[in-house]
């Protein structure tokens, strides 16, 4: 089986953010990446499948500036045999219709049977890449997995849908398919397959010979939303601020006399 | 403008959030129409045209053929917006339609101006205004952000476009039991967020909810990790709540964990990141390590 899977770098969510001088965008500067989540159980799953089906070949395909390639490192890492680094500095200003666009023009020509993606992205979320994808190469396409099972010429999967209710699914080959949170459980690299992964062949291509289409939408601006009007911010001493929120409950709610 | 509305049923029921993408319409003064796949005999709550394609034929959930049906409904009605909801159907079907029509797909708004969308970014830590670039534009409204407008008795015209042949095939449904904690009743929940650090800090929480005479609760990643059951879940996929006060223990505030705890009377976040977006929801938000916080908090609720 031919096997691709697309992973994104993002901000670790817990960075302290800025808005950058266009306001069209986050500040990337003094930020700490790391593989955007949904993709580590995309990436868990494309190389159990690897590993199960013999005579497999798993490619991990990512987009961005050149720190991506510690992304593509670490899933080569996990089991990945070969790595594309889609080089584009202003990765963050295309929208989600060229990213696609790109990732199928390199695609068309590999004749993947599975395509692997997270079902969004944790820091534009527009979940929109996948199904974009498939439609251009007029593939399968199934969302938030969170089951997967490779069957005779076709996968079987379980879409978790709303209120702990799930779907079960036949899928037909090729297919691109978006992972949901708790997939699998996403394995740590060891740090002999670190070191492997350090031999493994990383191809670079550029944007430009990828990217033939505009975008579809455009951002106007990117800010901060308002807190909760009224809403009380505590700050300092933990003990103190204990007695304070004590004191509010009391006031406030019936729960605490 | 002109919205068409692509509802939704589940189990042979029409989704509330169907009726929200009805309000989304008449909040902004859009004429719109409706379609969907469902019972033929399905009791619609919608004023206007309703486009219906029978769910015993085309199944709840059948991508292809769903495609096909909505296109035809666009074909007919010729709209500037095509509005899902931001749901397991929406996002599944949304973009498959954005990607035939080449038109812009724009997901999870949370408002709308003058031709301009809002939605959220980075786990609802900004917000975003973006612009369709093409004349029509896909959207998925995210849940609970508009109110649903339920009236009225629709003109419904069947749509068939005969056999599709499917490349997804759905099987069954599969329901999930309903075991352990019921936090629907509960008037205090105490919550545990990944910033707990690991199982084993949970202990804290568990402790501040039993001296609040409360359950636990819990966001998805501490469910994945299996440190507490599913049955603790809040969200969108887990629970909706509405205890009189939430305690958020180490919970960024999610827009699919708000979904499930914003109607709370009363909301407390205690988190080390000023800027997490619980702060959205948040009555009181302790800024603070949750580990070093909640045992000082738990005992001077005892000894007071
Ligand atoms: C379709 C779909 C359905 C989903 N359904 C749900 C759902 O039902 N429920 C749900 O919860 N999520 C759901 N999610 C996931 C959701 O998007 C978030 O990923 C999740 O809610 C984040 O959980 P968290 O806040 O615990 O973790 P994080 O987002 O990782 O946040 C951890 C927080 O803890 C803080 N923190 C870290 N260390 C400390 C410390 N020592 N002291 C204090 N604070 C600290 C950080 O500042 C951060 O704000 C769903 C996602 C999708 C796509």
């Amino acid at each position: 089986m031919k096997i691709l899977v697309c992973v994104k770098q993002v901000p670790d969510m817990e960075s302290k953010f800025k808005i950058d001088s266009s306001s069209k965008w986050y500040d990337q500067s003094d930020l700490v990446y790391k593989i955007n989540e949904y993709d580590e159980y995309a990436a868990e799953e494309a190389v159990r499948l690897k590993e199960k089906v013999s005579g497999s070949e798993l490619t991990v395909l990512s987009i961005g500036p050149e720190r991506v390639k510690d992304a593509i490192r670490k899933v080569l890492a996990m089991g990945a045999d070969k790595g594309i680094h889609i080089l584009d500095n202003e990765e963050h200003l295309k929208d989600p219709f060229q990213k696609a666009s790109a990732i199928a023009e390199y695609a068309k020509s590999e004749n993947f049977d599975i395509i692997f993606t997270g079902l969004q992205s944790q820091d534009r979320g527009s979940a929109q890449l996948a199904p974009l994808l498939a439609g251009m190469l007029n593939y399968s396409f199934v969302s938030t997995v969170v089951a997967f099972e490779n069957k005779e010429g076709y996968v079987e999967v379980a879409r978790e849908l709303e209120g702990g209710l799930r779907a079960k699914v036949k899928v037909k080959l090729p297919a691109v398919v978006a992972c949901q949170l708790g997939l699998n459980t996403p394995r740590y690299p060891t740090l002999p397959n670190i070191m492997k992964a350090k031999r493994k062949e990383l191809k670079t291509v550029n944007i430009e010979e990828l990217l033939k289409v505009e975008p579809l939408i455009e951002t106007e601006k990117v800010y901060f939303p308002e807190r909760k009007a009224g809403g009380i911010v505590l700050e300092g001493k933990a003990d103190e601020m204990a007695d304070e929120l004590i004191k509010i409950l009391k006031e406030k709610t019936q729960v605490v006399k | 403008m002109k919205a068409l509305l692509i509802g939704e049923s589940k189990q042979g029921k029409i989704e509330d959030s169907t009726y929200e993408l009805v309000g989304f319409a008449k909040q902004f003064g859009m004429e719109s129409a409706m379609f969907i796949v469902a019972k033929s005999d399905s009791q619609i709550a919608y004023d206007g045209k309703v486009y219906l394609a029978d769910s015993d034929k085309y199944k709840e959930y059948n991508p292809d053929a769903h495609k096909k049906l909505i296109e035809e409904a666009i074909n007919k009605e010729n709209p500037d917006y095509i509005i899902f909801s931001h749901s397991s159907y929406g996002w599944d079907m949304a973009f498959r339609v954005a990607a035939d029509l080449k038109v812009a797909p724009i997901s999870e708004v949370v408002d709308y101006k003058d031709g301009t969308f809002v939605v959220p970014c980075c786990n609802s830590k900004f917000r975003r205004e973006v612009k369709p670039k093409t004349d029509k534009a896909v959207l998925t409204l995210q849940g609970g952000a508009f109110n649903p407008v339920i009236e009225g008795t629709p003109q419904v015209e069947t749509l068939d476009i005969g056999d599709v042949e499917p490349s997804v095939e759905f099987i069954d449904y599969e329901v999930q039991e309903k075991t352990g904690v019921d936090l629907t009743k509960a008037e205090v929940i105490v919550s545990v967020g990944r910033g707990v650090g690991k199982k084993e800090n949970i202990e804290f929480e568990k402790e501040l909810a039993e001296t609040l005479g409360g359950e636990l609760g819990a966001s998805r990643p501490v469910v994945d990790a299996e440190w507490l059951d599913q049955s603790h879940q809040v969200g969108t996929t887990g629970q909706t709540v509405a205890p009189k006060l939430y305690i958020a223990c180490g919970i960024s505030g999610a827009i699919q964990h708000l979904a499930g705890m914003k109607k709370s009377g009363f909301v407390v976040a205690i988190n080390k990141d000023k800027d997490a977006p619980i702060g959205e929801v948040a009555d009181v938000f302790v800024v603070a390590d949750v580990n070093e916080f909640v045992p000082i908090l738990t005992k001077k609720l005892k000894s007071a």
